[in-house]
C-alpha cells in the first residue's frame, strides 16, 4: 500500500506533521464535518477523529465531556461512517479513527475496517489494545490496509523495542503518565524515549498528551517528528459549540505554523 | 491471542501502554510471593488473628426446617473483620504492595465494603490510601464513607457517567495511570486485566478450601450445590474455586436482576450482555448494539456493575457454572426472611444468593447440603431497606 501517513510527514519541509483530534458528535455530527475541514483547511497533516465511547478511560475531563455530549446528541459508530464519507466528497485530508477496543470489536473487526478502507482511513489508535493484545484487531485492519497505530508511554522502558520494530504508521509517544488533557508543562524527559525509537525504526513518532500551546507543538516537533493535539481543540469546541469552525481554524492554523519552524 | 490470563477467550490485558509494565511486574511479584512461604505465613496470620479466620460454616438449622429440602449450612464471611469477605483480598494485595516497595492503596468500590477493607489494611499497615466510589453509592452507602474517612483514607466521589462502581473503577485505572511509582491499585474484584482476576481469586479462595473441609467434617460428604452471589464475582469465585473439581458439585452465581431482566433496569451480566472489551478484559458486559457500555440498576450497589470477572464468564460458557437473576424484591424478601429466621441480617448483596436458595431447597433431599455463601453483613443496608419499605426513619 502507499504510506499515506508518512507521505504526511514528508510533504513539509521539515518533515514534521501536525496532528489535531476531534471528537466525532461533538456538539453534533454536523458540525464535526464542517470542523474537520476547517481543521483540513488550516493544515493539519493527519486528523485523529474519536469515536465516542461511553467510558473513555484514557480520557481527561475535557475529551470525556466531549464524548458525553456527542452520546447525548445520540452519536453512532455509523453516524461517524457517513460523516467521513460527506468529508471524502471534499477533501483528501489523512484520517485516522481514535477509539476504545469494544466499539471496534462489538461493530465487528472485518466489517469496521471494510469501511476505514472504503473511506480512505489510514490509521486507527486504540488506547487499550497494548502491544500483547494488538494481534486480534491488526490482523484484520493490515487485511484492509489500516495501520495499527502504536502508543509509547514513559512508562514503556525496555518495551520500546518490542512496540517498535512492529510500529507502523506513525507512532504515539505519550508525552506523560495518566490521561488526555492540557498541562502547563510536559516534565518527562522524552529525548531518550525518542532516541531508543530511532534506533529500532524508522517509522515517524509523534508526541501527544498535554500539547495546548505553539510553543509546547514546536518544542516536541523539535525532539520528534510532529505534535498531537486533542483537548486543546475540543475545548474550542466545548466554548463555541457550532461556531467553533472559525476558531479551530485559527488555533490549528497557528500550531502549524509553530510547528513549521520546528 | 494473548495466552496471559485467559480462561478460555475470556480475560488478557486490554489497558493502556503507560500500565503494562506495573501489571508485568504485579504478576512477577505475585508468582514469587504465592511460592514464599514467609509471605503466606504473613497471609495466613493475619487472616487468623485479624480477620478473625476461618469463618464459620453455619449448620441453619430454622431455615433448613423452613424450606423443607437440602441442609442450609451459611458460609459467615460476613463475620469476617470489616463485615465482609473482602478483607480477604485486601490483606493480600496490600501484603503484595508492600513487598513492592508501595506506600500508597487505591481502590474502587461500590457499596464500600471493598473501601472500608481497603482502607482498613492501609491503616494497619500505615498506607496512604485513597478511594474511588460513585456519588450515587457514596449517598445510598453513606455511613460506609464516614467508616472509610475514620479509618484515615480519603474518598473521592466519582460524578462521571452513572456515578456507580464502574465509573469509580474508571477513576481509579485513570489515578493508577498517573501514579504507579509508589501507588497500589488494590481491586476489589475478579476483574481488570490479568493478573488481577487471578491475584483475587487466589486470595478469595480461602472461602471453599475452608467450606470445604468444614463441610466434610460435619457431613462427611461434599454440598450438593454452593451458592453466592455475583456482581464482578469475587465472593463467588472465592466459594466455587476448591470445588471446581468436584463435578457433583453445582455451583451457582446471583446475578443482579433489579426491577427483572426483562426491563432495562437489571444489572445481570450473564443474562442480558454480549461479549466485549472493558476494564483491562474480554468477558460479557451489558451494552448497546454499538458496544456503548449500558447504565445497569441494582437496588445493591456492591452488585450494580455492567460485566462480570472473565473466570465467571468462562465457568458459564462450558457450563461448569450456572448464573441466574435474582430480583430487587427477591433479595429484599430473603434480607428480610434471614433476619427473622436465623437472626442473621445478610448483606443485600448475599440475600441475592439466599434468595436463590430459598428457590431451589426443596429440590433436594434431607440428606443433601446447599452451601450458601454470606458474603457480607446487612447493617449497612438496613437504612436503604427502610426506605425500599417505604419507612421513615429518624436519628
Amino acid at each position: 500500500m502507499t504510506d499515506k501517513i508518512r507521505a504526511s510527514f514528508e510533504k513539509n519541509k521539515n518533515g514534521k506533521a501536525f496532528i489535531g483530534f476531534i471528537t466525532a458528535g461533538d456538539p453534533d455530527i454536523d458540525s464535526t464535518y464542517e470542523f474537520i475541514l476547517k481543521m483540513a483547511e488550516a493544515g493539519c497533516d493527519i486528523i485523529e477523529i474519536g469515536i465516542p465511547f461511553s467510558d473513555p478511560v484514557a480520557e481527561g475531563a475535557v475529551i470525556q465531556n466531549a464524548s458525553v455530549r456527542a452520546l447525548q446528541a445520540g452519536t453512532t459508530t455509523d453516524m461517524v461512517f457517513d460523516m467521513v464519507a460527506k468529508v471524502r466528497e471534499k477533501s483528501d485530508v489523512t484520517l485516522c479513527f481514535m477509539t476504545y477496543a469494544n466499539l471496534v470489536f462489538h461493530y465487528g473487526y472485518d466489517k469496521f475496517f471494510a469501511k476505514c478502507k472504503e473511506l480512505d482511513v489510514s490509521g486507527i489508535i486504540i488506547p487499550d489494545m497494548p502491544y500483547e493484545e494488538k494481534e486480534e484487531m491488526e490482523s484484520v485492519s493490515l487485511k484492509y490496509d489500516v495501520n495499527f497505530i502504536s502508543m509509547v508511554s514513559p512508562t514503556s522502558e525496555d518495551r520500546v523495542k518490542m512496540i517498535c520494530s512492529e510500529a507502523k504508521g506513525f507512532i504515539y509517544v505519550v508525552s506523560s503518565m495518566g490521561v488526555t488533557g492540557v498541562r502547563s508543562s510536559i516534565s518527562t524527559d522524552l529525548a531518550p524515549i525518542i532516541g531508543h525509537i530511532r534506533e529500532v525504526t524508522d517509522v515517524p513518532c509523534a508526541i501527544g498528551f498535554g500539547i495546548s500551546n505553539p510553543e509546547q507543538a514546536k518544542a516536541m516537533a523539535s525532539l520528534s517528528d510532529g505534535a498531537i493535539v486533542g483537548s486543546a481543540i475540543v475545548r474550542i469546541v466545548e466554548k463555541y459549540g457550532k461556531e467553533a469552525g472559525p476558531y479551530i481554524y485559527d488555533f490549528v492554523k497557528s500550531m502549524k505554523d509553530a510547528l513549521l519552524e520546528a | 491471542m494473548n495466552s496471559k490470563g485467559r480462561f478460555g477467550e475470556f480475560g488478557g490485558q486490554y489497558i493502556s501502554e503507560t500500565l503494562m509494565n506495573e501489571l508485568i511486574r504485579l504478576e512477577e511479584c505475585y508468582n514469587e510471593a504465592k511460592n514464599d512461604p514467609s509471605f503466606n505465613e504473613e497471609v495466613q496470620s493475619l487472616l487468623n488473628e485479624y480477620a478473625g479466620r476461618p469463618s464459620r460454616l453455619y449448620y441453619a438449622a430454622k431455615m433448613t426446617e423452613d424450606l423443607g429440602g437440602a441442609k442450609i449450612y451459611l458460609k459467615r464471611e460476613d463475620l469476617n473483620h470489616t463485615g465482609s469477605h473482602k478483607l480477604n483480598n485486601c490483606i493480600g494485595q496490600a501484603l503484595l504492595a508492600k513487598r513492592m516497595g508501595k506506600t500508597r492503596l487505591i481502590a474502587e468500590t461500590g457499596a464500600g465494603q471493598h473501601g472500608v477493607a481497603t482502607a482498613t489494611v492501609a491503616a494497619l499497615l500505615g498506607m496512604e490510601c485513597e478511594i474511588f466510589m460513585g456519588k450515587e453509592d457514596t449517598i445510598r452507602q453513606a455511613l460506609n464513607v464516614y467508616r472509610m474517612e475514620l479509618l484515615g483514607a480519603k474518598v473521592n466521589a466519582v460524578t462521571t457517567g452513572t456515578m456507580t462502581l464502574k465509573d469509580a473503577v474508571n477513576d481509579a485505572m485513570k489515578e493508577w495511570s498517573t501514579r504507579t511509582e509508589d501507588t497500589h491499585y488494590c481491586l476489589g474484584s475478579v476483574m481488570g486485566p490479568h493478573p488481577f482476576p487471578t491475584i483475587v481469586r487466589d486470595f478469595q479462595a480461602v472461602i471453599s478450601k475452608e467450606a470445604k473441609q468444614q463441610i466434610l467434617e460435619k457431613e462427611g460428604k461434599l454440598p450438593a450445590a454452593v451458592i453466592a452471589c455475583v456482581g464482578g464475582g469475587s465472593n463467588a469465585i472465592g466459594a466455587f474455586y476448591n470445588f471446581i473439581e468436584d463435578k457433583d458439585v453445582q455451583l451457582i452465581g446471583c446475578e443482579a436482576a433489579g426491577k427483572g431482566v426483562d426491563t432495562d433496569q437489571n444489572a445481570a451480566t450473564i443474562a442480558t450482555g454480549t461479549l466485549g472489551i472493558f476494564h483491562g478484559m474480554k468477558s460479557l458486559f451489558c451494552q448497546n448494539e454499538y458496544g456503548q457500555i449500558a447504565p445497569v440498576y441494582s437496588l445493591s450497589a456492591g452488585l450494580d456493575y455492567p460485566g462480570i470477572g472473565p473466570e465467571h464468564a468462562y465457568l458459564n460458557s462450558i457450563g461448569r457454572a450456572q448464573y441466574v437473576p435474582v430480583t430487587d424484591e427477591e433479595a429484599v424478601q430473603a434480607f428480610e426472611y434471614l433476619s427473622r429466621t436465623e437472626g442473621i441480617i445478610p448483606a443485600i448483596e448475599s440475600s441475592h444468593a439466599i434468595a436463590h436458595a430459598m428457590k431451589i431447597a426443596k429440590d433436594f433431599s434431607k440428606d443433601q447440603s446447599i452451601i450458601i455463601n454470606v458474603s457480607g453483613r446487612g447493617d449497612k443496608d438496613v437504612a436503604a431497606i427502610a426506605r425500599y419499605r417505604g419507612v421513615n426513619l429518624h436519628d
